[in-house]
């Protein structure tokens, strides 16, 4: 029972702190990429408004799907979602809870990008130097251009050392100015989601904290007992294969006897105790053989009544059959309040 | 049996997360290894494509043959897929179950190097610099086709000195590492897409089903490690025993040839036991020679039953 209760304080203990682990890493993951990134605009008229938008969004986008993906409750919200009635309610309001707590942490690696990459300037610098004011930065009228060479002209911004545009606006003047606007966006986005997660923290108390605390409670109850049932069966699969392996080499040395015909011989305790370590298996032949059937010819999943321990740690007298073919039926010794 | 119960919970405790360790590691070693990779573009016409994608390719099936070895599960899979039924069923949706969690996992590393290939740009550059229409770039335009080609095959090497300061070049290269990265960057959506349906979707469907194929799964992988650690601790027992009738028959033998007058009581009779008779130099040494020359039968039975 110690076992199990240390387990139950890691679940509780840590599977909120490993998800906001996982966020952080995430967050710190979306920052290095930025700067591992090669941001290359391409300075082409129509392509560097999908090319600094793109980046810009794109990218956000798969770091919170990414959040979702990373995050195992999401196969679990959705076997919820999914799973038939039977005899356990479904309740819509803790559905709500997973679905909006996995979403607040996916929304933060995003958030994170978008603002480093306002912050930075450069997608906004490729995406909208065609869109500058040439007539208050620069002098529209001093050159006779038609609307698309100024556009081919504008859209070099970037391209620092193959702008040809001196004249019509300067590169330093265009480039301080939109990125001027690009961090200035890029500090009210941060501001704006700081607000919001300050918003929403504060304000939920004020509105059914009770039902809130409920589903909480719920979801946290679901997730536990997923992760118990999981280690209960895999107790189970452990005890099935040792049962399973032993009474393999069991059946195999009875096979053996049966087939040599030994003659019974006087064995002392001492020696009896040895071959039993040995599994009833004592030269190379007989070892050849056990592999070799061992290979050939598996065992089945169906252990033998008489050699099934007594007491198999905590489950031996509630273990439901896994197997639809055993003969001997037992039922669960469990009984749920919930 | 408390060193069984330990070592069964590392077993069970670090499957999973060993084989997410070992994907996890693979995918860091495949970022690593293109970041140390000197990628160096032939710029010669025939050789480009070749080696542009080659080298976006061949790394990636590497990986993935990588992944497959380095997962133990693999070996297990295969076992079971081909292991005659004898009494016990083949269940093919655990065969099937494993096969696609292995694929999966080995699959990150390869998928990992491409898209870091396209979003760095080189590859792509290399392999379809000489494709590209001269005509939409002002120092390709009017020149012979032949040499054409041979510029724009040289667009990749900044340091060639037809290449160093021609802005042509540098439009080209843009426009391919604009391409490269676009794509780069939309396949990653497509997977994480993929990859975000598959979690959610696939409860909805046999849902039941799947759970009897990842236990069944969990306990064929657990049923051969203990069966590896039964026969490990078999052979141990076993070798044990060997090595001790040996030690005895020699013993017998020294006894037989050197008609040892017995000393009464001198030594401790827990140290000679220790020593099984062994108690001079050329005894030892015929023992060794012994071990080397005639090593003995693989048969205990006598030595267990006497």
């Amino acid at each position: 029972m110690d076992k199990f209760r240390m387990i139950f304080q890691f679940f509780q203990s840590n599977q909120e702190s490993f998800m906001n682990g996982i966020c952080g890493i995430m967050a710190l993951a979306s920052t290095q990429m930025y700067s591992a990134f090669d941001f290359n605009c391409p300075c082409l008229p129509l392509y560097n408004m999908a090319y600094g938008l793109g980046i810009l969004l794109v990218p956000p986008f798969i770091l919170f799907l990414l959040g979702f993906v990373l995050n195992n409750n999401i196969s679990m919200l959705a076997e919820e979602w999914r799973r038939p009635q039977g005899q356990r309610g479904k309740d819509p309001a803790v559905l709500r809870y997973m679905f909006c707590s996995m979403a607040q942490r996916a929304m933060i690696a995003p958030a994170v990008w978008v603002s480093v990459t306002l912050l930075d300037g450069k997608c906004i610098t490729c995406a909208f130097c065609t869109s500058v004011p040439v007539e208050t930065l620069g002098n529209a009228s001093h050159l006779l251009l038609s609307q698309g060479e100024i556009q081919r002209v504008l859209a070099r911004i970037p391209c620092k050392e193959i702008y040809n545009g001196q004249e019509l606006i300067a590169n330093e003047v265009a480039v301080r100015y939109l990125r001027c606007i690009s961090q200035a966006l890029g500090w009210c986005f941060v501001l704006l989601m700081t607000t919001l997660a300050f918003l929403v923290r504060s304000l939920r108390p004020c509105f059914s904290q009770a039902a809130f605390l409920k589903s909480r409670y719920w979801s946290h109850y679901i997730d536990i007992e997923r992760k118990l049932f999981d280690e209960t069966c895999a107790e189970h699969a452990k005890s099935f294969a040792k049962v399973c392996i032993q009474q393999f080499f069991e059946g195999m040395s009875t096979d053996l006897v049966a087939a040599r015909c030994h003659l019974p011989r006087k064995t002392s305790e001492d020696a009896g105790e040895a071959s039993k370590k040995l599994l009833g298996i004592t030269d190379q032949s007989t070892m050849n053989m056990a592999l070799k059937s061992w290979h050939r010819c598996k065992p089945p999943l169906h252990l033998h009544p008489p050699a099934l321990p007594s007491g198999n740690g905590w489950a031996g007298e509630g273990q439901p059959p896994l197997q639809p073919s055993t003969p001997r039926r037992e039922t669960a010794a469990y009984y749920s309040l919930v | 049996m408390d060193r069984f119960r330990m070592i069964f919970q590392y077993f069970h405790s670090n499957s999973e997360s060993v084989m997410n360790g070992i994907c996890g590691l693979l995918a860091l070693a495949s970022v690593k290894m293109y970041t140390c990779f000197d990628f160096s573009c032939p710029c010669l016409p025939q050789y480009n494509m070749a080696y542009g994608l080659g080298i976006m390719f061949v790394p990636p099936v590497i990986l993935f043959l990588c992944g497959l070895i380095l997962n133990r599960q693999s070996l297990v899979m295969l076992d079971e897929w081909r292991r005659p039924q004898g009494h016990r069923k083949k269940d093919l949706a655990v065969i099937r179950y494993m096969c696609s969690s292995i694929v999966q996992r080995a699959m990150v590393a390869p998928v990992i190097w491409i898209i870091v290939a396209l979003l760095d740009g080189k590859c792509l550059i290399c392999a379809f610099s000489g494709s590209m229409d001269p005509e939409k770039f002002v120092g390709f335009a009017n020149v012979t086709p032949v040499q054409v080609e041979q510029l724009l095959a040289k667009v990749p090497c900044k340091d060639d000195e037809l290449m160093r300061n021609n802005t042509s070049r540098k439009a080209v290269s843009r426009y391919l590492r604009c391409w490269s990265q676009a794509l780069g960057w939309s396949i990653l959506l497509i997977l994480i897409i993929a990859a975000f349906l598959a979690r959610c979707l696939r409860p909805c469907f046999n849902q039941a089903t799947l759970l009897q194929a990842r236990h069944w799964s969990n306990y064929i992988d657990i049923e051969q490690k203990i069966f590896e650690e039964t026969c490990c601790e078999h052979s141990r027992l076993f070798a044990h025993q060997c090595i001790l009738h040996f030690f005895e028959s020699m013993q017998q033998e020294i006894k037989l040839h050197n008609f040892n007058l017995p000393r009464e009581g001198e030594r401790d009779e827990g140290e000679e036991d220790l020593l099984r008779g062994i108690t001079g130099q050329d005894q030892v040494n015929k023992l060794l020679k012994t071990w080397y020359y005639e090593k003995p039968p693989l048969d205990v039975s006598q030595a267990t039953q006497r």
